[in-house]
């Protein structure tokens, strides 16, 4: 009865935790229709998209074991390169591929050290916080880097020019995306090699999986979000920012950890991670709705991320318990 | 007709030599045992023949070409697989997943789901568990499920060579049964097993020829139709026992300070009493996975106790409340069998270790009185031997026999009064051997009481003065040390005598 109890909580505590998000800032409200209007839901799907994207990616790596702490510093990296070549009248379509290129660069960098230098993921992504961070200062000259107005700007916005796309495009390129890993993790033989390495990493080389290259591709998949999100970054603001995003790594970690990722590797889903992201972004803005400051939506998302992992481990001491 | 040769086969891991020049062959279609004492090297020869280690020296023939496998990945395409003695499960994954991983049936990358559920249905179908269902999560399965999916995953990798390291140590009965049908069946499809064990009548009932390992060395190779028990043993233990060994003080026999009744911890100790008087030694044998290390866990309360009773100085207490810090304040001392796991804190420093389960020996309110700590340390540097520059030292620098000398000392340092002690000389070089063995007998003529679980028997046979042998997860009678054999401690420890 338990156990079944919290396998249903583990496939559906996140679709309850949102609905009881919107539903308790539905009430708190003073003006609920305004709360629950499509055009609000638009504005938070809009400011979820990096977050998301980037869930994408960390969801994958947490899954495997890793974790990765330089999504910020390669969203601001990857942002201030697509500004860059925007910049120098390279057509937008290749300046956002090549954001998105130096994003998995900077994943395979990270992959290498893991892999080749045995360092550590936390240690490993800890230097490349630095080191993108560093790069994304340097390229742009420390200051943001303001390109001409191109249709990369529509990616983000709340309110799309065809108006039949009734969302941003960046919302229908996350959706897709989404739905696309969520397949390659539950139906290709590199998902299940993912599950295997963060359920037993030992067994899985036992296995004759090759571990290591496929951490490589891990990493370097992952990078091809974070850089994509830097684009979308650079998108929403019109211009490349190498200070942007400090601290997104630790709201895209929240996200997948909220969604039932568990760190210690072997769980996670996709459409986890992307309820996590929007639990958060509802979250924030149902706390700018009523007015409240911003050391109180800090203080809940904090709590929050406890009290979601709390019940991870209270369901994991029952089905696990070996 | 031989299948697979090695010839000359060493390994060594640092100063530890591991296999020193083994010969095996294995014929097509048979079953040959691999037999031997804990530590006789039977498990490292299995991990070079899956590609999990190399060889320093030696070469390995399959079917008359060299076989060097680089990798598991390697060795598994040669049609070798090996299954372990640890369980190697993936407790997220669910059984087809487990049973097929790394050998997938996929297209383009994408798992063909429908085909690999009907393969693992076809694996489990002729391992008569047709009541496993492909799509669980290993991790919901009882241990018992748990080790047929891993017999399953080398037959589903249709292996020609299937290595079994100690495949029975937790499968019910009719399961073993089951898997020498299996075992029987793969003779007739002409697929060879090497097969290891502790346990002779198994051996018996299922393989052809055997080989005995003895200290990394081939010691004996044959029919099994052709050799008695008593021969295997005496092949397994033939040792002498060299002169490593303090002369052995009279046991004073002094009062019991601690007496173990009925203690019960499943499901690896079933059952086991005993008494420990002042100024002995009493050890414990039996095979790795008999329960040993759990009672003593369970005793020292690490381990949870589902029933029994401590008697320390004269008072019985219920052994399911216990808990280290309780143990310790009631005078005993315990020495684990891992020790980079739990027996010290290597990225401390020696004085630090030594003195950490008795601070309040150089403190004063709280506060640390660091010289008067390195002194202590110092002093038992000097009197156990430990090889260590300063008492700041980081533990991780010394060898791993000045390591176990410094987790020694730390129980001589809390002056515990009882000293558990779990395979005290595992891994280190002989030297530091007969200094513990040294520093043990000492801690029984000052009037101590020393329990020691060991796999090595000349140590047991060489130091202690009264043994009892664990058999899987019960304890036999105690008896003097004069009353065993190497030869009754193995039948014992094997499920033959008692």
């Amino acid at each position: 009865m338990l156990a079944s109890l919290s396998k249903w909580f583990a496939r559906f505590g996140p679709f309850l935790g949102l609905a009881l998000v919107i539903s308790i800032f539905a009430l708190l409200s003073d003006f609920p229709e305004q709360y629950l209007s499509f055009r609000n839901f638009r504005i938070v799907l809009a400011q979820t998209v990096i977050v998301a994207l980037g869930s994408i990616g960390m969801t994958m790596i947490i899954i495997s074991g890793g974790i990765d702490l330089s999504v910020g510093s390669s969203i601001a990296l990857t942002s201030v390169v697509a500004a860059l070549s925007l910049q120098k009248g390279i057509p937008p379509s290749v300046a956002g591929l090549l954001g998105i290129v130096v994003g998995a660069w900077v994943g395979y960098i990270n992959g290498l050290a893991i892999t080749r230098l045995h360092v550590v993921p936390f240690i490993a992504t800890l230097g490349m916080l630095g080191i993108a961070r560093g790069a994304a200062k340097w390229l742009a000259g420390e200051q943001t880097v303001n390109p001409a107005e191109t249709w990369v700007n529509q990616l983000a916005v709340t309110f799309p020019d065809p108006a039949w796309l009734l969302v941003a495009p960046g919302v229908w390129i996350s959706v897709f995306l989404a739905l696309l890993m969520a397949l390659v993790l539950r139906n290709t033989v590199f998902g299940r090699r993912v599950f295997a390495l963060g359920s037993n990493e030992a067994a899985a080389r036992a296995c004759g999986i090759p571990t290591q290259r496929v951490k490589l591709w891990i990493y370097t998949l992952a990078g091809l979000f974070f850089g994509l999100a830097g684009v979308i970054q650079m998108s929403r603001l019109r211009q490349g920012d190498p200070t942007v995003a400090i601290g997104t790594e630790l709201d895209v970690i929240a996200a997948v950890v909220i969604g039932g990722g568990s760190l210690s590797g072997g769980e996670g889903s996709i459409l986890g991670s992307m309820i996590g992201a929007l639990i958060m972004a509802f979250l924030r803005n149902g706390c700018q709705q009523m007015g409240w400051p911003n050391y109180i939506q800090e203080i809940i998302i904090g709590a929050i991320i406890v009290v979601a992992v709390a019940i991870d481990r209270w369901r994991r001491g029952r089905v696990f318990k070996i | 007709m031989s299948l697979l040769r090695l010839s000359k086969i060493s390994k060594r891991f640092g100063p530890t030599v591991a296999l020193d020049g083994v010969d095996l062959e294995l014929r097509q279609g048979e079953v040959h045992a691999l037999i031997g004492e804990n530590g006789a090297g039977k498990t490292t020869l299995m991990n070079i023949l899956a590609g999990i280690l190399q060889p320093d020296q030696g070469r390995m023939e399959l079917e008359g070409r060299p076989y060097a496998p680089f990798s598991p990945l390697d060795a598994r395409r040669q049609a070798i697989a090996l299954i372990h003695q640890e369980l190697s499960l993936f407790p997220h994954l669910s059984v087809s997943e487990n049973i097929l991983m790394g050998m997938e049936s996929s297209r383009w990358g994408w798992v063909n789901g429908e085909d690999c559920r009907r393969r693992t249905l076809q694996v489990l179908e002729d391992f008569h568990h047709p009541e496993i269902r492909p799509d669980r999560a290993v991790a919901e399965l009882p241990i018992a499920a748990r080790q047929i999916v891993e017999i399953c995953r080398a037959i589903a990798a249709q292996a020609r060579i299937i290595l079994m390291d100690e495949p029975t140590s937790s499968l019910q009965r009719p399961d073993v049964k089951r898997l020498f049908e299996l075992i029987q069946r793969m003779r007739e499809q002409r697929i060879s097993v090497i097969y290891i064990s502790h346990f002779l009548e198994e051996v018996r009932e299922i393989a052809d020829r055997y080989t005995v390992l003895r200290d990394g060395q081939g010691v004996g190779t044959g029919e099994l139709g052709s050799v008695s028990d008593e021969n295997l043993v005496a092949q397994m233990v033939g040792r002498p026992v060299k002169n490593l060994f303090p002369p052995r003080q009279q046991s004073k026999t002094g009062e019991t300070v601690l007496r173990v009744e009925d203690l019960a911890a499943p499901p690896s100790v079933k059952h086991a009493s005993f008494e420990l008087r002042r100024g002995e030694i009493l050890g414990i044998g039996g095979l790795i996975g008999s329960g040993r290390t759990q009672m003593v866990r369970a005793i020292f309360g690490l381990a949870p106790v589902e029933s029994g009773i401590l008697v320390v100085a004269n008072k019985a207490v219920s052994a399911r409340r216990g808990s280290p810090l309780l143990r310790i304040v009631q005078g005993m001392g315990y020495l684990s069998e891992d020790r980079k796991g739990e027996g010290l804190a290597v990225a401390l420093s020696v004085a630090d270790n030594v003195t950490l389960s008795h601070l309040s020996s150089c403190s004063r309110w709280g506060w640390l009185a660091l010289d008067c700590q390195r002194q202590g340390a110092q002093a038992w540097i000097r009197r156990l031997n430990i090889k260590a520059r300063t008492p700041s030292q980081p533990t991780w620098t010394l060898s791993g026999g000045n390591q176990q000398k410094v987790v020694l000392a730390r129980l001589l340092h809390q002056d515990a009064d009882i000293l558990l002690l779990d395979e005290p000389t595992r891994g280190i070089d002989i030297g530091s051997k007969i200094q513990i063995y040294e520093a043990i007998a000492q801690c029984a003529s000052e009037d101590k009481a020393v329990l020691m679980v060991s796999s090595y028997l000349p140590e047991l046979f060489g130091l202690c003065h009264r043994l009892a042998v664990m058999s899987r997860g019960r304890l036999s009678a105690t008896r003097s040390v004069d009353e065993w054999t190497p030869e009754t401690v193995m039948q014992t420890a094997i499920g033959g005598g008692e």
